[in-house]
C-alpha cells in the first residue's frame, strides 16, 4: 500500500499551502479525521492553480500531492478525465491492474492502485479529489450566473 | 517473560477465545488491542448463544408452549444474572435495549416527555462533559434542541481529568439532569463519580452514567454509584452485540413515560388508549434481542467466574506496565492521565507527526490491531487541538507481551515514516 511514490508525495508536497483561488471548498472525512481546504483558480478552461492545507494520513496528504502536480496546467475536460480514471481506479477494490494506457493518464497517481484493497482508506485518497470536482463546479456555476 | 505482579493466568483464559489464535497477513499472530471498541467473545458465551437458538428458540411472554416457556425463561434469568452482576435492588430495574446509545436515548427521551419534575423544558439545564462518546452527547443536543434546555459542559484539564473546579456554577438550581461517563473511552479516565453526584443531589437533579467502559472492566455497584440511571452495552464484556442495558431507579421507572410502543410493552390496549406494563417491560416495545440477552446473560457468568475484581487488578497491573513502556517510544506522546490511578487500560496517543491512520495500517501490517481516529469523542481531539489519536485497549487476556509487540509496532512504524 505504502507505495515510495506515496511516501515521497507525503514527505514532499507539491503545491503545499492556500493561494488566491476563485472558489475554496472544505472537505472532511469524518471516519478518521482528514480535512482539507482547496482553492482553484481558472484562466478560462485551463487550470491556473489548485492550493490546499490541510492534515491527514499519509495517504490523503500524498494524494493531495499528486492532484497538484497531475492537473495544474491542464485543461478543466481533461483534469475531469484524469479524475474519473482516478475514481475507478480507487473504487476497483484492488481488482483493477492499472495498463499502460491507465499509467498515461494517471502517473504517478496509479500508485494509489494498492489503497483500493483497502476500503477504510479509499476515502482518504478521495478526499482532495472530490474537493478539486467540487471547487471547479463551483467556479463554473459562478461564471454561469455572472 | 515480563513478569508483573497482579496479572491473571492469561495461558488459561486466551484457550477460551478461539479468535486470538488467528494468523493474519501471512503468518503473523493477531494482537488484539482494540478492546475498548469491542471485545472478543469465550467459547462459552458462544456455545450458550448457539445452543438457544438450536434446542430453545421461541419468541418470549406468549406462548403457552414449552419452547416459548424456555426461552422465556432464558431471557428473564439474563435479566436475574445482569441485575446481580450490577448489584440492581430489584431485577425489574434492568431494562434491555440494543446497546448503550439506546439506552442514553431512551433516558433523554423518557425526560423529555416527562411530566413533573422530571420534565426538561426550556427554563431547565442539562449538564454532560467534554470527554463524552458521541452517544452521551446527541441524544442530549437533540432533547436540548427539542425542548429549549440549555445544554452545558464540563471541560477537562491539561491531565485528562474533569475540571470539576467550577461545579457549582456548571451544576446549578435549573439543573434537571447530569450525564457522563464513568471511564472515558479515549483518555482513560476514571471519573469522581462521587463529587459530581453529591452536587447533583443537592440541587435535585437526576443522575446518568455512561458505564460502558466500566461495567466491563471493574467491579460495577449501581447502588453505591449512587446515579438514577446506568447504561451500559454487552458487546464490550464478552457478550454478543445487538443488547445493551439501562438500569434505572424503580420509583422513576413507574413515573416515567414509556419511549417506544409497541407489543409487550402494554396492559390493554383500546383503539383509543393503552395502559401500559410495569417496568421494565414497559420500556421494552416489539420483540426483543433474545438470544443476545441470554449471550450476555453467559458473559456475566464467565467474567462473575472469573471475578471482577481480579479483571481490574489485571488490567491495572498491565496499563502502569504499557504506560511506563509507551513514554519510552521516542515521539509518543499520551492523551490523557499519564499514570495508572483512576485510569481504565485504553491508552490514547499520538507519535510525532504520523497520522494515526498511517500508525494503526503499519502496526496492522505487522498483525497489531488498534483503532485510529477520534473513536466517537471528536471534542477531546478539538480541546487537545489533535486530528485523532491512535488508541490500544486491553482486556483480561491481553498480555505483556502484547504490551511489548506493540512497542516494537510502533518503532517499526517511526522507522518507515521517519
Amino acid at each position: 500500500m505504502y507505495q515510495d511514490v506515496i511516501l515521497d508525495h507525503y514527505k514532499h508536497p507539491h503545491g503545499r499551502g492556500l493561494r488566491d483561488g476563485d472558489a475554496e471548498v472544505h472537505h472532511t472525512n469524518p471516519t478518521c479525521g482528514d480535512e482539507i481546504t482547496l482553492r482553484v483558480r481558472l484562466d478560462g478552461e485551463r487550470i491556473e492553480d489548485v492550493s490546499y492545507e490541510g492534515q491527514g494520513c499519509s495517504i490523503s496528504q500524498a494524494s493531495a500531492s499528486v492532484l497538484n502536480e497531475l492537473l495544474v496546467g491542464k485543461e478543466v475536460a481533461e483534469a475531469r478525465k484524469i479524475q474519473e480514471t482516478f475514481l475507478e481506479l480507487m473504487q476497483s477494490k484492488g481488482q483493477i491492474e492499472p495498463d499502460d494506457a491507465m499509467e498515461e493518464v494517471l502517473e504517478d497517481a496509479v500508485a494509489f492502485a494498492g489503497v483500493s484493497k483497502y476500503p477504510a482508506r479509499v476515502k482518504c485518497a478521495l478526499l482532495s479529489w472530490m474537493a478539486w470536482k467540487d471547487a471547479t463546479a463551483q467556479v463554473l456555476s459562478e461564471r454561469k450566473t455572472a | 517473560m515480563t513478569h508483573i505482579p497482579g496479572l491473571l493466568d492469561t495461558d488459561a483464559i486466551r484457550k477460551d477465545f478461539p479468535i486470538l489464535d488467528r494468523v493474519v497477513h501471512d503468518g503473523k499472530k493477531i494482537v488484539y488491542l482494540d478492546n475498548a471498541a469491542t471485545s472478543q467473545k469465550p467459547r462459552q458465551v458462544l456455545e450458550v448463544i448457539n445452543e438457544y437458538y438450536e434446542r430453545h428458540n421461541a419468541n418470549v411472554h406468549r406462548g403457552v408452549h414449552v419452547l416459548a416457556e424456555e426461552a422465556t425463561a432464558l431471557y428473564e434469568g439474563a435479566r436475574d444474572k445482569v441485575a446481580a452482576f450490577i448489584n440492581a435492588p430489584s431485577r425489574d430495574e434492568v431494562i434491555f435495549t440494543k446497546n448503550a446509545s439506546e439506552s442514553l436515548n431512551l433516558v433523554a427521551n423518557m425526560l423529555g416527555w416527562a411530566e413533573e419534575p422530571y420534565r426538561v423544558d426550556r427554563d431547565t439545564e442539562i449538564v454532560i462533559t467534554e470527554m463524552e462518546h458521541h452517544s452521551n452527547i446527541v441524544p442530549w443536543q437533540l432533547l436540548s434542541q427539542r425542548t429549549g434546555a440549555k445544554l452545558k459542559w464540563f471541560g477537562l484539564t491539561d491531565d485528562g481529568r474533569l475540571d470539576l473546579s467550577a461545579i457549582e456554577e456548571v451544576i446549578t438550581e435549573k439543573t434537571k439532569v447530569v450525564s457522563f461517563v464513568l471511564v472515558s473511552n479515549i483518555l482513560g479516565t476514571v471519573n469522581p463519580v462521587e463529587a459530581i453526584v453529591r452536587r447533583a443531589q443537592q440541587v435535585g437533579a437526576l443522575v446518568v452514567i455512561d458505564a460502558s467502559q466500566a461495567a466491563p472492566h471493574m467491579p460495577l455497584d449501581v447502588q453505591s454509584l449512587g446515579a438514577d440511571f446506568v447504561a451500559f452495552t454487552g458487546h464490550k464484556m464478552c457478550g454478543p452485540d445487538g443488547i445493551g442495558v439501562l438500569w434505572g431507579r424503580q420509583e422513576l421507572l413507574e413515573d416515567l413515560p414509556p419511549f417506544l410502543g409497541g407489543g409487550e410493552m402494554i396492559e390493554t390496549v383500546s383503539m383509543h388508549s393503552s395502559t401500559y406494563a410495569p417496568a421494565p417491560h414497559k420500556f421494552e416495545a416489539g420483540t426483543p434481542p433474545i438470544a443476545q440477552a441470554v449471550g450476555l446473560g453467559a458473559a456475566v457468568d464467565y467474567l462473575t467466574s472469573i471475578g471482577m475484581e481480579r479483571i481490574a487488578q489485571h488490567e491495572h497491573a498491565l496499563t502502569e506496565y504499557a504506560i511506563k513502556r509507551l513514554q519510552e517510544v521516542p515521539d509518543l506522546k499520551l492523551i490523557g492521565p499519564v499514570t495508572a490511578e483512576d485510569r481504565g487500560a485504553a491508552i490514547s496517543f499520538t507519535l510525532g507527526d504520523i497520522h494515526p491512520h498511517d500508525v494503526g495500517q503499519v502496526l496492522d501490517e505487522q498483525g497489531i490491531a488498534v483503532r485510529v481516529g477520534h473513536h466517537c469523542a471528536r471534542p477531546v481531539c478539538l480541546r487537545y487541538g489533535i486530528p485523532a489519536t491512535t488508541r490500544a485497549s486491553f482486556y483480561l487476556y491481553s498480555t505483556p507481551g502484547e504490551v511489548d509487540a506493540l512497542i516494537e509496532g510502533l518503532e517499526h512504524v517511526r522507522n518507515f515514516f521517519g
